[in-house]
């Protein structure tokens, strides 16, 4: 992975130290509240429901050993023992005391990490596949251009009070996992005559607008990249609305002009920066490439793997296929029935740290799906690593599954929330408790927010739960049909949003539903295709009178 | 009276900036005599009467207009200050990248309104050269720290044109 040099390094030392001036002058009252609110947020400080949460990077997802044991040290230190992995393969602690965060972020500092622009209206963390470079599917790395956006995007000086936040995804695999469609910018690298380079997309988003994006650009070669996104940027800065904060994303902007204009807009724009000093040397690209060189994989020979129906099952679902052979991408599931989904305990992060080191050239990577992945295990040490992960926790065999499914903070922390969502992740994964029935069951994504900003991703869930707010109560909205990849596509709501503790049983009858009708090995998201919403949502709402409220009918329309 | 900030320390403001009252209309108002700063549709209505009138011209610009319009005018300006309304409000930042780089600007550039310590690095990186700090503000801190966070950067802008991959060792 990329190793930080002196530049690198200097930067997020004086980071820490100007964070630790700010947080002085708000205390002394220097600074009000309103104008250290974006300074703060800017270093991934929140305040919300009963503690501060500060928010880490992890550029696209990627960590050594020795950061995520310094997470745990942290974890220990100024937390209650645990971490939270998002969805935006980010870390975030719950429970910092404010003053304690100069602290945190000059001990994160010690192992090249930081919590730069992990919020605020800035260009945010760049995302990618949790399986760059290794994917058995992929075209090109895209971590050395993510490594190069990510210092061009560090603290530009024109960038950092856009209207809204912004968010950047690249992918490099033939099939898309890092949900480019549904970002400010999605970035998929292919290749064109021989030459490596970009189709860039733009104005998608999830949240409260949820909108596929649209192609900006069908080939933007390599070196263009920094300039090509100087451009949107500057449109974006400009023309962006600032009025109303729910309007204020690119991809409202893009709404508003049409496509073709706003395209007209950049590119003229773009012509004037066009192989000006932004364009990305070859030198620049190489000295970054050369830090995701691939590891020293040695020569394997073909073995057979123990045939224990644990383990197996374990292979079956939470590892997968590798550029190099003799090796496994492995995924460590942080979605243990019981337990929040994405948390990981100071204990948990050492552990995941040594099989790292003893077992994957001591990287790891955070997966958009909150889980861990040691990307480069031998066939030879899965069962050994099956053995530790499972002893600490991390090895059940539900990614892709039913209570693998991906779930934000919700109402037990995050202030914005309109219901708790973790209580119904843990309803789930207590009706779905038996292994034999997940597996039978098969294929399926489940994705849940506390509300519409989505950061459960719920639109893309083949079946999405979403927390609204109905009179003072929690409910929740059902969507089905949403999915992720190539042909993303938003899920269609159900009917009326179900009371809390209605939610869980709904799933169980959907569940029933597609168990019912589909065809001998047809996943859950084919059966829906196949025959529509219509039965799952006569079962869901079997023996209810009629929709009852005014907003019931708002939601049904 | 916001504390001007330029060359490195606090100096005495000579200009004034011409408000237009909400009773007051561009066309009609009466122009100061002095170093004045106009508002951009006072300049559009009455340029031949300023210049006459007029040997040293600011320009007040807001976030929402549209430089592209004064493009030919830049010569005339002594000064030309960009309107911070909420610092939180980054319009002003690519106005005055635009202005430096793309027009080749050369005169003053002053970042005015909500112009706060934490900022000041930022607008003089992507060229601003004097900075009216808003009132009450620890002017002092400000000159000793506010502009220099950071000892370099990792990407181009006004006051550094190659980025610093341009500029490593190779
Ligand atoms: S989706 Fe809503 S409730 Fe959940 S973490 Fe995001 S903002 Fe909070």
């Amino acid at each position: 992975m990329y190793q930080y040099d002196a530049i690198d390094r200097q930067l997020i030392n004086q980071r820490v130290a100007q964070y630790r001036d700010q947080v002085s002058r708000w205390k002394s009252g220097e600074m009000t509240d309103d104008e250290f609110r974006p300074l703060r947020l800017q270093n991934g400080l929140y305040f919300q429901r009963h503690a501060p949460m500060l928010r880490i990077a992890v550029p696209y997802g990627l960590m050594n050993s020795s950061q995520l044991r310094q997470l745990a040290f942290i974890a220990r230190t100024y937390d209650k023992g645990y971490g939270h992995f998002t969805t935006r393969q980010n870390i975030q602690f719950n429970w910092p005391k404010v003053e304690d965060t100069p602290e945190i972020l000059a001990h994160l500092a010690e192992v090249d990490m930081h919590a730069i622009q992990t919020s605020g209206n800035c260009v945010r963390n760049i995302t990618t596949d949790q399986y760059a470079g290794v994917a058995a599917d992929e075209l090109i790395d895209p971590r050395p251009l993510a490594e190069i956006l990510r210092q061009w995007s560090t603290f530009h000086p024109e960038f950092a009070f856009l209207p809204r936040k912004f968010k950047i995804a690249i992918s490099g695999t033939r099939e898309d996992r890092a949900l480019t469609w549904f970002h400010d910018v999605g970035l998929h690298l292919q290749v064109e005559n021989g030459e490596i380079g970009f189709r860039v997309l733009v104005g998608g988003g999830l949240g409260r607008t949820p909108i596929r994006g649209q192609v900006l650009r069908e080939f933007l070669p390599w070196q263009h990249l920094l300039s090509y996104c100087e451009a949107i940027l500057r449109v974006y800065n400009l023309e962006g609305r600032r009025d109303n904060a729910y309007k204020a994303r690119i991809k409202i902007l893009v709404q508003a002009l049409g496509i073709e204009a706003f395209a007209e807009r950049v590119e003229a724009e773009w012509a004037q920066l066009k192989d000006g000093p932004a364009t990305i040397t070859q030198a620049e690209f190489d000295r970054v490439a050369a830090h995701f060189a691939p590891p020293a994989y040695s020569a394997q020979e073909a073995i057979d793997l123990p045939l224990e129906k644990g383990f197996k099952n374990w292979v079956d679902r939470n590892t997968s296929a590798h550029k190099q052979p003799g090796y496994a991408a492995v995924t460590l599931s942080l979605k243990k029935h019981g337990v929040p989904p994405g948390d990981l305990t100071a204990e948990q992060m050492e552990a995941i740290a040594d099989l790292a080191d003893q077992f994957s050239f001591g990287e790891l990577r955070i997966s958009h799906e909150q889980n861990v992945i040691l990307a480069d295990v031998k066939n030879s040490d899965l069962h050994s690593v099956w053995l530790l992960a499972k002893k600490n926790g991390l090895a059940t065999p539900n990614l892709g599954l039913l209570t693998g499914l991906i779930c934000c903070p919700g109402g037990d922390f995050c202030d914005l929330a309109n219901a708790r969502s973790i209580p119904i992740a843990q309803a789930i994964q207590a009706r779905f408790d038996d292994l034999d029935y997940l597996f039978d069951i098969g294929d399926i994504d489940v994705n849940i927010s506390g509300c519409m900003n989505a950061c459960g991703h719920h639109h893309v869930g083949h079946i999405g739960i979403l927390g609204v707010d109905k009179n003072e109560a929690e409910f929740y909205q059902i969507t089905l049909g949403g999915r992720q990849g190539n042909d993303a596509q938003l899920g269609k709501v159900i009917g009326p949003a179900l009371s809390a503790s209605e939610a869980p049983g709904a799933i169980t009858r959907i569940i029933d539903v597609y168990l019912k009708q589909r065809h001998a090995d047809e996943r859950f998201i084919d059966t829906f295709d196949r025959i529509g919403i219509a039965p799952f949502k006569e079962r869901v709402y079997e023996g209810r009178t009629h929709v009852t409220s005014k907003l019931d009918l708002l939601e049904a329309a | 009276m916001a504390q001007l900030i330029k060359n490195q320390t606090v100096t005495v403001d000579g200009w004034k900036t011409l408000e237009i009252a909400a009773n007051e209309a561009a066309e009609t108002i009466a122009l100061p005599s002095g170093d004045v700063i106009f508002p951009l549709p006072v300049w559009q209505v009455r340029k031949a009467e300023i210049i006459s009138t007029h040997k040293r011209i600011g320009l007040l610009l807001q976030p929402g207009d549209c430089i592209k319009d004064i493009a030919a005018d830049l010569d005339y300006f002594i000064v030309i200050a960009v309107n911070f309304p909420k610092f939180v409000d980054g319009r002003g930042y690519s106005i005055a990248s635009l202005l430096r780089q793309r027009y080749q600007f050369e005169g003053e550039l002053r970042a005015v309104g909500d112009v706060l310590h934490d900022q000041l690095f930022f607008m003089a990186r992507v060229g601003f050269d004097s900075y009216a700090l808003k009132d009450g503000k620890n002017v002092t801190h400000a000159l000793k720290a506010g502009f220099s966070p950071f000892s370099d950067s990792y990407q181009n802008a006004t006051n550094q044109p190659l980025p610093y991959f341009r500029r490593r060792a190779a």
